[in-house]
């Protein structure tokens, strides 16, 4: 997009649309509008609050958590279900089916199997992202080009040195993919965990506003959220190309 | 005599169901019922109705939504796809939405719309649409620049090009974009019934579980489940065969 | 040691004796600081096949896009039947390297698209494009798909599509490339064919010296950077000798030594 014959970055209509919100807010168009200016404003004064730390702090945790089970499980199993054929079969089926499946329809199930705290949260956050981390890397297993199998049985690798030195960065690029996804799948995750789940972290904080009507507080919270969630979306793409940079087409 | 693949797959459902059962048996927890009480409670429901009026009013808002977020979809996203201009001023907006936790917009909606129909249909919209605009966009903007050289080169004009080059050519993505829509909407439907008011599957749910009636809980929830995978399984078949496997749409959001 | 044939330096002047179908004229064509062509001429008789040859990077696709009118040239003009051309027209008609076959359209309905965008009617040119698809060769997979192709049958199609639409000129950038050396000695010897048979002036694009020999009443070489013509050949004496003797012509075998020798000091 150029004007004036220099080129505009990638995401700078975003300006326009911040402008839009504050003209929007200014004239007071609808009560659930506040300016732009305004949230921002909001924004800064609840950062420093207990409140909004407590619910930052409690939700850094149960993603983290999730993540992380989520991430040592489904590479593991994706891993496994790559290299056996048995066990591929078997299970297979299950994962496509969670994989588009609305897990959210399993969140009550959680809740009353483990009750309204932490515990259901990360299992949701869990939930969300390990079956895209296990197809990833079941692909990535697969998709281990023959050549090189035979190439390191050629020149006489050990196992261990095959799998370090070669099928383990083979498949790098496309399980660091279905890490990412599975990442951002955690987000979702893990939010909507906390709306059903609703008395810990942004959940609690959501229902606080909305009784309240503090809409510019709700507002900076969700404003929050979506920079968080963004900005790890995209850090975890920048890498994916950095250490991705041999995988070709993909 | 059944092939090697479909064996296993009603082995393993039989492993999954049989361990659902015994864990019941346990029982792993006073809530959680064997999978065959599950079941019985399941088929009482259809037999004396209850699922079919409940997911008549479950599907009304997911329905809706799906073709008002299909229809605005596909357009936005082929008119972002044609026009510079457009790309540059919506595209951001839509890669912040399929990044972000849009499920968290929920609780402003309800506050705007209230607890009604309309706020069910926008929480399936904005959890739907944001894949089928980008999708489609993608799509057209990424038409092969082979075939657009062809056409031009047997001289047809630029209607012509987009109509039977480009839209076919994006044909297999933008369809693969109204599956995950789909997805996304079953997922914005059920947490609209869960979260906004309980209607239809969402109510026997909240109610079963506060009356302790865990067999029919989850008969709703395996229930709800088992609709959205067929569907959209029988959504990919359908792509399969209308695109006759020579130009797949991508696989995962 | 070269007999029986003209080779000329391309100002010459010489080119009066046939009469042009395609003049391209003091062509020039940039990418922002790159000069991709700069100031060629280049005659192509009509009825005649002229090979453009050149190692990579020697703009002979570029070339053949202006011709085509694909691609805008800098500066110079092209004149095709007597009119300066600018865009596409109907007096020309291309034959891609890639086949460029809609992937979701029977071959019917892909050999019939050029008549399609010219307003034939359905029936009308359904039945043409049957005719062509049986000249090809591929009667009987009317209504497979490009996918149900070998990438031989693929490209006969793409034949089949430019021929059915009647143009004087035929450019084909690479047509053979992609495909399997068996198939494409095959493709070159129906093309010698089809030369003979059809009023139509080809313009050809390749990179393989044999080819170029083999399937040329006229060879341009063209060299990179800048790009230019280097020199014409026309091989004369091995044209009537039929398809399986040109091979071992001693005329043939001569003109690839003495072209590769000229070429190979700028393979990188």
């Amino acid at each position: 997009m150029y004007l004036f014959g220099y080129r505009l970055p990638g995401m700078s209509s975003l300006v326009i649309w911040a402008l839009l919100w504050e003209i929007v807010g200014r004239a007071d168009l609808t009560f659930f509008v506040p300016p732009l200016s305004e949230v921002i404003a909001t924004l800064f004064e609840i950062i420093g609050t207990p409140a909004f730390q407590k619910a930052l702090g409690e939700t850094a945790y149960a993603f983290s958590a999730g993540v992380f089970f989520a991430v040592v499980i489904g590479i593991t199993v994706g891993i496994l279900m790559g290299k056996n054929r048995l066990l591929d079969e078997l299970l297979l089926p299950w994962v496509n089916v969670f994989l588009s499946a609305p897990l959210t329809a399993l969140v009550p199930v959680l809740m009353v199997l483990f009750g309204f705290g932490m515990k259901s949260i990360i299992i949701t956050t869990s939930l969300f992202a390990v079956w895209i981390i296990i197809l990833n890397s079941r692909a990535g297993v697969k998709q281990i080009n023959r050549s090189l199998v035979e190439m390191a049985h050629c020149f006489g690798a050990s196992p261990m040195d095959a799998f370090f030195r070669i099928y383990f960065w083979a498949a790098l690029p496309e399980i660091l993919g279905g890490v990412r996804i599975g990442i951002i799948r955690a987000v979702k995750g893990v939010i909507i965990g906390q709306l059903l789940i609703s008395i810990v972290g942004f959940g609690a904080l959501f229902e606080l506003y909305s009784a309240n009507f503090l809409m510019g507080h709700f507002w900076a919270v969700l404003i929050v959220l979506f920079a968080l969630a963004f900005t790890i979306s995209e850090f975890l793409a920048y890498l994916e190309r950095r250490v991705a940079y041999y995988a070709a087409k993909r | 005599m059944l092939s090697r693949a479909n064996t296993l797959k009603i082995l393993s459902a039989l492993v999954l169901f049989g361990a659902w059962e015994i864990a019941g048996r346990v029982p792993v927890s006073y809530a959680f019922p064997t999978f065959l009480d599950s079941m019985r409670s399941l088929f009482e429901m259809i037999g004396n109705g209850m699922m079919y009026e409940a997911y008549k009013e479950t599907l009304r808002p997911l329905v809706i939504g799906i073709i008002i977020s299909a229809v605005l979809g596909i357009g936005l996203g082929l008119w972002v796809g044609l026009n510079n201009f457009f790309d540059w001023l919506f595209s951001p907006l839509f890669i912040v939405m399929q990044a972000a936790p849009l499920a968290a917009l929920i609780p402003l909606l309800v506050l705007a719309y209230g607890i009604g129909l309309t706020s069910k249909v926008l929480v399936v919209c904005i959890m739907a649409m944001p894949v089928i605009v980008l999708n489609t966009s993608g799509a057209v903007r990424n038409t092969p620049e082979s075939y657009k050289e062809m056409g031009k080169s047997f001289l047809a004009s630029r209607t012509s090009i987009l109509l039977r080059i480009v839209i076919p050519a994006a044909s297999p993505v933008i369809f693969a974009g109204l599956r995950l829509g789909i997805s996304a909407g079953f997922i914005g439907a059920i947490l609209a019934e869960l979260k906004i008011t309980p209607t239809g599957v969402g109510d026997i749910i909240t109610y079963s579980r506060s009356i302790a009636d865990y067999p029919s809980m989850y008969a709703a929830i395996f229930s709800i489940i088992l609709l959205a995978v067929l569907f959209l399984n029988l959504l990919e078949k359908i792509e399969t065969v209308l695109f006759k496997g020579n130009q797949r749409g991508y696989v995962s959001d | 040691m070269v007999t029986s044939q003209t080779k000329e330096r391309p100002d010459a002047g010489v080119e009066t004796q046939f009469e042009s179908a395609v003049s391209v004229k003091n062509i020039t064509k940039n990418y922002g600081a790159v000069e991709a062509l700069r100031d060629m001429s280049l005659e192509f008789p009509r009825g005649q096949l002229t090979s453009l040859l050149g190692p990579s990077g020697c703009g002979k696709t570029t070339l053949l896009k202006i011709i085509a009118g694909l691609l805008e040239p800098t500066s110079g003009e092209v004149v095709v039947n007597g009119k300066t051309v600018t865009d596409p027209g109907p007096d020309r008609a291309f034959v891609f390297q890639d086949f460029a076959l809609l992937p979701w359209a029977t071959v019917l309905k892909n050999v019939a698209f050029g008549l399609q965008m010219r307003g034939v009617a359905t029936s009308e040119r359904e039945d043409k494009a049957a005719k062509y698809i049986k000249d090809v060769g591929l009667a009987g997979f009317e209504q497979s798909y490009p996918h149900e192709l070998s990438g031989g049958m693929r490209q006969r199609v793409g034949l089949a599509r430019a021929l059915s639409v009647d143009a004087d000129v035929l450019l084909m950038d690479e047509p053979f490339s992609a495909v399997d050396e068996q198939t494409r000695r095959k493709f070159q010897e129906d093309l010698l064919n089809l030369v003979q048979h059809e009023n139509k002036t080809f313009i050809f694009v390749t990179h393989s010296i044999e080819e170029a020999v083999y399937v040329s009443d006229q060879i341009a070489i063209l060299l990179p950077r800048p790009s230019r013509v280097s020199e014409i050949i026309r091989p004369s004496s091995f044209r009537n000798k039929g398809v399986e003797n040109i091979r071992r012509d001693s005329e043939y075998l001569d003109i690839v030594d003495d072209i590769w020798a000229s070429l190979r000091t700028y393979v990188e």
